[in-house]
């Protein structure tokens, strides 16, 4: 007697169990494939021009002098964007999940999300055309009672397509995507853990202080990474606002350049060891991400142990 | 450093839902008093309107006053904040803050009013918060721990200590021990005696053995069916609400014929 009710199984939802898995492992594998691919395609183009002679890649000066103006550049408009992004996404998203009344928070929060829904090219189109022109006066302004700044050195740009109007126009790109996660996330926080701060005695501020936005720490994080990882790679938005040119330390004035809209600008017309160059460009730029990612997770496993998932 | 609660004529109302009718109560100070009864009779809702944490929900609104020592708590210009402080909560499920060190669970309420402390003052009274939990020598070397890391009866015991480090006038406790084991119940029970010398102590249980053994006094609440206000049927020295009680309803209740 070795077969007992024990033993024998039924037979269809092993199968399905066996389908199932086996097709989130084949997703899994898949990513990672068409991750590992990309990357080896970049480094296989992108190989002549890093090996190639100084005088050969655009500017003369081989590779690096000609990537890292424009890495800079890249790290400038991003991180322009992730200042003014940040708070005003987080403020929004409170907003909407502590402190509108329910229909008007439902409201905003579908406009906020239709603003995902516009292409970029128009962002483009609006930050060229309107923008730049409507935000010059300011930037005249800073420049003559900021000017001692060297980020608000002057002479300002006349037509206002500076590194600063690219950087506003990715801050209005990227909001939506981070006020969308982060609202989801402050949603999600405990009521047992609002309430207890609450019958502390904390006002409703306090109770973000201590329960929402501790809770909520990761998803920031993570959220504010999504939008730093599209700023990077956004392409047709700078291309039309920026009128690009050398690495400068002036918000204002023309100059600068992002290695996407680089990209963008020289793809079309780029041969042979230009084309390797711009792909190289585009390598520099994965690995920017992959780092700037790596080090977001470190920061939130860092605080695992406090992380409220024990 | 506590003070009586004397509740007159508090209606409580859910939007247009009239959920507890018409509670007149006198709690004493330094003691325990247990409010018992069925599911959905009323009782947390009650509770809640003694600090103020109904209006958490929405829609949720008292009619009548809620004397703290003579003073309204319902009165013109209270801050519903001002009334927390002073009448401290422990709720149902453990809730120390997960984000938080056991050390900063304890000074939570503390650090809200602002109060600059130096570290000796601080870490002088979360010993004493803890001790008066009785979770000191449990977690007195992993202060630096988070508190979610704690079983359920000591993250309770926490929460307790959170509580009383803000010195409240009043504790309010939310079936503080339905989430846990015997032992740990055991834990809280006695911790509820030793806390009457000192706050006064309000506590909604399901369990009548426990409102017989902490209690001083019990407050039974019914309904008279699905749809109805809850209302406050008897109120007695424990003992007798136990033992010989007035209203049939109750007696019903305490010895387990009720429905």
């Amino acid at each position: 007697m070795t077969t007992t009710s024990l033993t024998s199984s039924r037979g269809a939802g092993r199968a399905g169990d066996k389908v199932f898995s086996g097709a989130t492992l084949a997703a899994g594998c898949l990513i990672l494939a068409v991750l590992f691919g990309v990357a080896l395609f970049l480094v296989v183009q992108a190989f002549p021009a890093l090996t190639a002679s100084p005088d050969m890649i655009k500017g003369g000066e081989g590779f690096f002098a000609y990537i890292w103006p424009i890495v800079i550049g890249t790290l400038i408009a991003a991180t322009i964007a992730l200042v003014i992004a940040t708070p005003i996404a987080i403020g929004v998203a409170l907003f909407i999940s502590h402190f509108a009344p329910r229909q008007l928070a439902s409201s905003l929060g579908y406009v906020v999300d239709l603003l995902a829904a516009i292409p970029s090219v128009v962002y483009g189109a609006w930050g060229a055309a309107f923008l730049a022109k409507e935000i010059s006066p300011a930037y005249n302004w800073l420049a003559s009672n900021m000017g001692w700044l060297p980020i608000f050195q002057g002479p300002a740009s006349a037509t206002g397509k500076t590194i600063l109007t690219a950087g506003i126009v990715l801050a209005v790109m990227i909001l939506p995507i981070i006020t969308s996660l982060t609202r989801e996330i402050f949603l999600q926080t405990p009521k047992l853990h609002e309430e207890a701060s609450l019958a502390l005695g904390a006002t409703r501020w306090e109770m973000i202080k201590m329960a929402v936005l501790p809770f909520a720490r990761p998803g920031i994080i993570s959220a504010v990474m999504l939008g730093l990882g599209r700023a990077l790679g956004e392409t047709m938005a700078v291309a039309l606002v920026l009128s690009s040119g050398a690495l400068t330390a002036s918000l204002i004035q023309t100059g600068n350049q992002t290695i996407a809209a680089e990209i963008a600008l020289n793809f079309p017309e780029a041969s042979g060891i230009q084309v390797s160059t711009l792909i190289a460009a585009g390598l520099v730029l994965f690995v920017i991400t992959l780092g700037v990612n790596m080090i977001a997770r470190w920061i939130i496993t860092r605080h695992k142990e406090f992380s409220g998932a024990n | 450093m506590s003070k009586r609660i004397d509740v007159k004529d508090l209606n409580v109302y859910y939007s247009k839902f009239l959920a507890v009718e018409d509670v007149n109560i006198n709690i004493d100070a330094k003691s325990v008093t247990a409010f018992i009864g069925p599911s959905g009779c009323g009782k947390s809702t009650f509770l809640r309107t003694l600090n103020r944490m109904h209006e958490v929900i929405p829609g949720a609104r008292v009619e009548g006053e809620v004397l703290l020592d003579g003073d309204n708590l319902y009165g013109p210009g209270v801050d519903p904040v001002t009334v927390r402080s002073q009448i401290g909560m422990v709720f149902q499920r453990p809730n120390p803050f997960p984000t938080m060190s056991i050390r900063d669970n304890v000074l939570a309420g503390v650090k809200l009013n602002n109060q600059k402390m130096s570290k000796g003052e601080a870490d002088a009274l979360v010993e004493r918060s803890l001790r008066g939990a009785n979770l000191w020598n449990e977690v007195k070397d992993r202060l630096a721990k988070p508190g979610s890391g704690l079983s359920g009866g000591q993250q309770q015991r926490l929460c307790i200590a959170r509580a009383i480090a803000v010195e409240p006038q009043v504790i309010l406790m939310d079936e503080p021990c339905s989430a846990l084991d015997p032992i740990s119940t055991l834990a809280i029970e006695d911790l509820i005696n030793e806390l009457k010398d000192q706050y006064t102590v309000v506590i909604v249980t399901h369990n009548m053995q426990q409102a017989a053994r902490v209690s001083q006094k019990t407050a039974f609440f019914n309904i008279a069916g699905t749809g109805k206000p809850g209302r406050l049927i008897e109120y007695g020295d424990t003992h007798t609400m136990f033992s010989n009680p007035t209203e049939k309803a109750t007696e019903d209740y305490v010895s387990g014929r009720f429905g």
